[in-house]
């Protein structure tokens, strides 16, 4: 309990780190990219707009606490400024409508990884010497030089424009219209498959080596010896002896994957045009929207805490000598 | 944090003796992992500092038609606007190495500072450079990486602070758990009672022994710093007028390179990062292998034995 408390502590600590840091980046940054940015909303724009985005920049001659304290007010209550791209929606309005399909992508392509990659490193790390140990680390690795989206642009190339198996961009079709139906839901499905396929490929790598690693330490202990010693069947000290205790570092990892899914998910959005707030996040930069940006790096920041809060919750259940101490 | 701890706990020590060191240089040599990735690297170094005899000129200068596939004048091509492919690839590469080995240089001397500190000092300085290490950890890489560069001024300076900024607490957090291990150990505390100073008990008895994993994050931090810039510039938020890889990519991309099937705009850099980051990844993976032997397969540790 005292451990969640703490790390809870933590994770706030986190977040008000990153909200100062987006009130002090517009305020102090040389070279003034706030008033680039109005020189080119000055003409779509309400003055009483323009005076409230200037709050929100610190373009007013408040003192600077009482900016920081206002800003920091706003944020909590979810008012994270107009975007200007979008130009008059609220920079939450454009977040909620969009973060579900960064989620699927993410959350479909970690499940699969951590998975198959966890699978396939008890695996190898069980066969020392086989095929799957000696022949994937190196593949894997290599496959996992590759940058993120370049991999996405060759898998988009490869089975979009040239074999046209899939469709190459966009979450679904146009002239679709959303709903819970067979039609549109496999119609997503197959938009899905490409974007997916590529952070799997990438990612599962890790996931891979680092279960044959704890796996193979693991697998040293004197429970597994005496396992093996009382004649049990090698799958299941396999699974439910060795497999079950080296998988707490995955557990740990799943959440920092996490964060790390939705920066590559985001170059993967990128280039197949994907409906998510990665791919905003970009049209964003490229509209000099700073509204929505830190609207969405904050988003995307509370969601990986809350994930990783979320993981000690799960950890503190699965290992005991966490609560203990 | 307390799974932190776990995991420094079971991290096996390096017994720190100096014939061992010499021995990593040699070990890394015979490891035929090791061996192909410096190689590569070497050609690879080798080609970004011949570039402008390999392809003199300026790379990013129109002197064709535009699309053309590979052929005897242009080996790799040329891009929609019709710029030579091998030229700017040759050329990408003296900033993509240049950017990635700066990045990690400096990276991993930021995080040995914040984890010989942390492990020297302990205490309040050890809690508070954790926290900030752990803060910066968490932070979302990539999305950080993107608003901080969206406010920086563009250019090569920018994208190289940026990267370190966003790239050191990773390596930090590996050598303050091993510098800790070391501090543990009865040579440090000989040299704090004979007197030695902070700064030399540091760097000249607990950063040698330490020699392989600064080695492997340092590795790390190249190859996140090569993959980072190329990400960022595919982006368009590097510098857009230098020839890098990245910058390569970000124009085949614009100039729609996918749409009209012309691959050899794409190609040719996004493989040289892969390229390179797979060498570093396996003379990293040797330098694991090697100092820890858990990890080496059975056949290596018996020839080595006999």
């Amino acid at each position: 309990m005292r451990l969640i408390l703490r790390n809870l502590g933590f994770y706030l600590l986190a977040f008000w780190a990153s909200i100062t840091l987006n009130f002090v980046l517009p305020r102090f940054m040389p070279g003034d990219p706030v008033s680039r940015m109005f020189a080119q909303a000055q003409g779509t724009m309400q003055p009483d707009q323009i005076a409230q985005l200037r709050k929100l920049f610190g373009l007013d001659d408040r003192p600077l606490w009482e900016q920081y304290v206002s800003y920091v007010k706003s944020v909590f209550t979810g008012d994270l400024g107009i975007s200007i791209t979008r130009f008059p929606t609220p920079v939450s309005d454009v977040i909620g409508s969009q973060i579900g399909w960064t989620l699927l992508l993410g959350g479909v392509a970690l499940v699969i990884a951590a998975v198959l990659g966890n699978l396939l490193g008890i695996v190898a790390a069980w066969r020392r010497g086989g095929v799957l140990d000696s022949a994937f680390p190196p593949l894997l690795i290599f496959v996992g030089s590759f940058p993120y989206f370049w991999l996405a642009m060759g898998a988009l190339y490869l089975f979009g424009v040239s074999l046209g198996w899939f469709p190459m961009r966009h979450a679904y079709d146009v002239g679709l219209t959303p709903g819970f139906n067979g039609e549109f839901l496999s119609n997503v499905a197959t938009h899905l498959v490409l974007p997916a396929l590529t952070i799997v490929l990438v990612s599962i790598g890790g996931w891979m080596l680092g279960m044959r690693n704890t796996m193979i330490a693991t697998a040293a202990e004197d429970y597994i010896t005496m396992a093996e010693a009382k004649g049990l069947s090698p799958s299941r000290i396999m699974f439910r002896y060795a497999a079950r205790n080296a998988l707490l570092p995955s557990v740990t990892n799943f959440g920092m994957a996490l964060g790390f899914v939705v920066g590559g998910a985001l170059l993967t959005e990128v280039v197949f045009a994907y409906p998510g707030i990665g791919y905003q996040l970009l049209m964003a930069v490229q509209g000099l929207d700073y509204p929505l940006m830190q609207g969405i790096f904050l988003t995307i920041t509370a969601a990986v805490l809350l994930a990783n809060f979320l993981v000690d919750l799960v950890y503190v259940r699965l290992d005991p000598r966490v609560r203990v101490r | 944090m307390t799974a932190i701890d776990i995991a420094t706990a079971t991290t096996p020590t390096i017994p720190a003796r100096t014939s061992r060191r010499r021995g990593l240089l040699r070990q890394l040599i015979d490891s035929k992992k090791a061996l192909a990735g410096l190689i590569l690297l070497a050609l690879f170094a080798l080609l970004a500092l011949l570039a402008p005899v390999l392809a003199p000129g300026d790379p990013s200068l129109i002197n064709s038609t535009g699309s053309q596939a590979p052929s005897a004048a242009h080996w790799l091509g040329t891009t929609a606007k019709g710029q030579d492919v091998l030229a700017l690839t040759l050329w990408g590469a003296r900033s993509s190495l240049f950017v990635g080995f700066t990045v990690g240089l400096v990276a991993t001397g930021v995080a040995i500072l914040v984890g010989l500190a942390s492990a020297y000092f302990g205490r309040i300085v050890d809690d508070a450079l954790t926290l900030v290490t752990n803060i910066f950890l968490l932070l979302p890489g990539l999305p950080l990486l993107i608003i901080l560069a969206a406010f920086l001024p563009p250019g090569t300076s920018t994208v190289i602070l940026v990267l370190v900024v966003t790239g050191w607490a990773g390596s930090a957090r590996v050598l303050r758990a091993q510098a800790k291990s070391i501090r543990g150990k009865d040579f440090v505390a000989a040299a704090v009672v004979t007197g030695e100073r902070p700064l030399r008990i540091m760097f000249r008895e607990i950063l040698p022994n330490m020699a392989s994993v600064v080695m492997t994050t340092l590795l790390g931090c190249v190859i996140f710093g090569i993959g980072a810039q190329a990400g960022l510039e595919f982006l368009g938020l590097g510098d857009s007028s230098v020839v890098s890889w990245g910058t390569n990519l970000y124009w085949a991309s614009n100039d729609g390179a996918l749409m009209t099937g012309t691959w050899w705009a794409f190609v040719p850099s996004g493989l040289c990062i892969a390229l390179v980051a797979f060498a570093l990844a396996l003379v990293n993976y040797a330098v694991d292998e090697i100092t820890n032997p858990r990890l080496r397969s059975r056949r290596a540790r018996r020839e080595r034995r006999g």
